[in-house]
Order: C-alpha cells, then sequence, then structure tokens
C-alpha cells in the first residue's frame, strides 16, 4: 500500500496504524499521530485501518516559542 | 504567587524553549529565569521517536508547566488538529493557540485566530491565543471562550520591543479582569519592565534569551526585570509632568541676602 509519511512516500504493506509505527520503528507515549489531517488517538490506532493514500503526520515534542 | 487560569505560578516570565545554543543552557536558562511555565512545540518526528524523547525527558526533568503552541500553523484546521495532537501528547489542555497570517510579520490571521479558538474552547481547551493589540478581535477572542489573551508588542524575533504603548495601555484598561501576557517582540529586560509596569499580569519570550551571547544571564536578568516591573506596577508610579517640582522642601531654606 502507497502511504505519505511526513512527507515522504512509502510502499508498505501494514493495514492499521499502529502495525505502521512498528514498521517504521515509531516508538514512546510521547508521539501524536494524525491520518488525513484528522488526530487518531493513541487508544484507536490497533484499530485504525489504513488506506492506499493516506496521509499519515506522527509528530513528537519539540523545542518551541 | 500568580494566579493563571486557577493555577498558581510562582513567576510572571514564560519563557520559549527554542533556539538555545545546547540543551544543557536551555535547561540552565529556564533555572536562572525563574519561569514557572515553558513553551514547546510539536514537529515531525524522523528518528524513530528518540529525539522527541530526549527532548520531552529534558523538559519534564525541569518540573515546570508545559504551555505547547501551534506554531507554524497558517489554516484553522491545522491549528486545531495540532493542538488535539499536542493535548494527548503532553497531557494538557493549556494550548498557545497561533494561526499566522503573513509570512513576513508572521502576524495572527486573526479571523482564522478566532474561529480556531472558539472550536478549541467548546472542546475544553484553556486557549492562550496569539493575536494582535486590536481591541476588537480581543472581544471576539474572548467571546469565543478565551480567558487569556496573549498581544503580541512587536513581530515575533523582532526584539524591537513594545512599538505600540498606546495601544498595549488600551488594552489593560478595556480588560482590567483578563489576565493579559504580552507575546512576542520582546528584546531587552527592559522592555519587559515596561510592559509589566503598563500593568500587563505576564510576559513569554524566547528569542532574546536564547539569542543572547549569554542565555543563562539574560534569562536570570529578564526574571528580574518582571518583577521589577510588576512590584512598580503594584506600588503605582508618578505621573510625568511637563514642569520642574523641587523635591527638597522649599520651606525653612536659608535666606542669605
Amino acid at each position: 500500500m502507497r502511504l505519505t509519511v511526513n512527507g515522504e512516500a512509502h510502499e508498505i504493506a501494514a493495514t492499521t496504524l499502529a502495525d505502521l509505527l512498528a514498521v517504521l520503528d515509531y516508538e514512546g507515549d510521547w508521539l501524536a499521530t494524525a491520518v488525513n489531517s484528522d488526530l487518531v488517538h493513541k487508544a484507536n490506532r490497533a484499530e485504525f485501518q489504513l488506506s492506499e493514500g493516506d496521509r499519515i503526520e506522527i509528530l513528537s515534542p519539540m523545542q518551541g516559542g | 504567587m500568580f494566579d493563571l487560569l486557577g493555577t498558581n505560578l510562582s513567576s510572571r516570565l514564560l519563557l520559549g524553549t527554542a533556539q538555545y545554543p545546547s540543551p544543557a543552557i536551555l535547561a540552565d536558562a529556564v533555572k536562572a529565569s525563574g519561569a514557572s511555565v515553558v513553551t514547546v512545540s510539536l514537529r515531525r518526528e524522523m528518528a524513530g521517536g528518540r529525539a522527541g524523547e530526549k527532548f520531552w525527558s529534558l523538559i519534564r526533568s525541569l518540573g515546570v508547566r508545559i504551555l505547547p503552541n501551534t506554531a507554524g500553523c497558517h489554516s484553522v484546521k491545522e491549528a486545531v488538529t495540532t493542538a488535539k495532537m499536542a493535548r494527548e501528547v503532553f497531557g494538557t489542555t493549556w494550548i498557545k493557540l497561533e494561526v499566522i497570517g503573513n509570512h513576513d510579520t508572521l502576524q495572527p490571521d486573526v479571523f482564522g485566530l478566532v474561529e480556531a479558538a472558539r472550536i478549541l474552547c467548546e472542546d475544553g481547551f484553556a486557549v492562550f491565543p496569539y493575536t494582535t493589540d486590536d481591541l476588537v478581535v480581543a472581544e471576539r477572542l474572548l467571546e469565543a471562550g478565551c480567558k487569556v489573551l496573549m498581544p503580541w508588542c512587536a513581530p515575533i524575533g523582532s526584539a524591537l520591543g513594545p512599538i505600540n504603548i498606546m495601544s498595549l495601555r488600551s488594552m489593560r484598561g478595556h480588560f482590567p479582569g483578563v489576565p493579559l501576557i504580552v507575546d512576542a517582540g520582546l528584546g531587552r529586560p527592559s522592555h519587559a519592565a515596561t510592559v509589566m509596569e503598563l500593568g500587563f499580569d505576564a510576559v513569554l519570550l524566547n528569542t532574546a534569551v536564547a539569542r543572547a551571547a549569554d542565555p543563562v544571564g539574560m534569562a536570570h536578568a529578564f526574571g528580574k526585570a518582571v518583577e521589577a516591573g510588576r512590584e512598580a506596577f503594584c506600588s503605582g508610579m508618578l505621573e510625568p509632568r511637563d514642569v520642574a517640582v523641587p523635591s527638597t522642601p522649599t520651606i525653612g531654606r536659608a535666606v542669605f541676602s
């Protein structure tokens, strides 16, 4: 399945958002995820089914002003 | 102590965490400033979550309150989604809401700001809106549910200081019961003291400390300036006069002629 993760194209077999994070080695409670510009809660990642062309954003804490 | 939305804070200085020469200097600057609130952001994680983990761990070790921001968002949708993601990561309903409207000045898109503020307030957020010094926009933000306002005093990172004292004074006068925090544009401790003398409740700054030759020293200086400005405001200052008035009593002076 073709997905865009943080602006980069990926060809990935994962079917759920949780699977995708595992495949890409994203770990930790400090990550927030959005699919097609909508937040997907941590608790819902395991059952969230990805679709062809989805745009996924994975964000983490960063310096800010 | 400073009561901000029901939270007791030990300082009226809020400090940003960006642009420091190193994480150690950032930590030392926060401590030297006495700030009890720091701003943080969310960005794309490119290293499997570990860069974010390291930063987040450092911030948590400081024992300060977190004010996440939506910096860099240019639309209501972006800002709302970022705020929701920040709530999940940082575990706070506080959000510094930025909806940028102009690339050159980084001034807020006040129309989008009001719309995003309404959506987030209805969703239970405590919205700290980065806004201009416009009174009408301020009214709309309060109507949208904001309990605090954060007007700029000059463009972000400009270090120009309060370029429109009249507007800031007017804002303070119009909203006597609303916590007002000057956000953006401060360059020197004297700028912070000036806005605190006007009766603002707090200041939020970043670049002036982070990009100073000695960020830790500058953080300490800003902390003292904020305290001095507040104490001066609470102590009641003299109004300026156009004529000289002798400070030494004239009664009882010697006459030699």
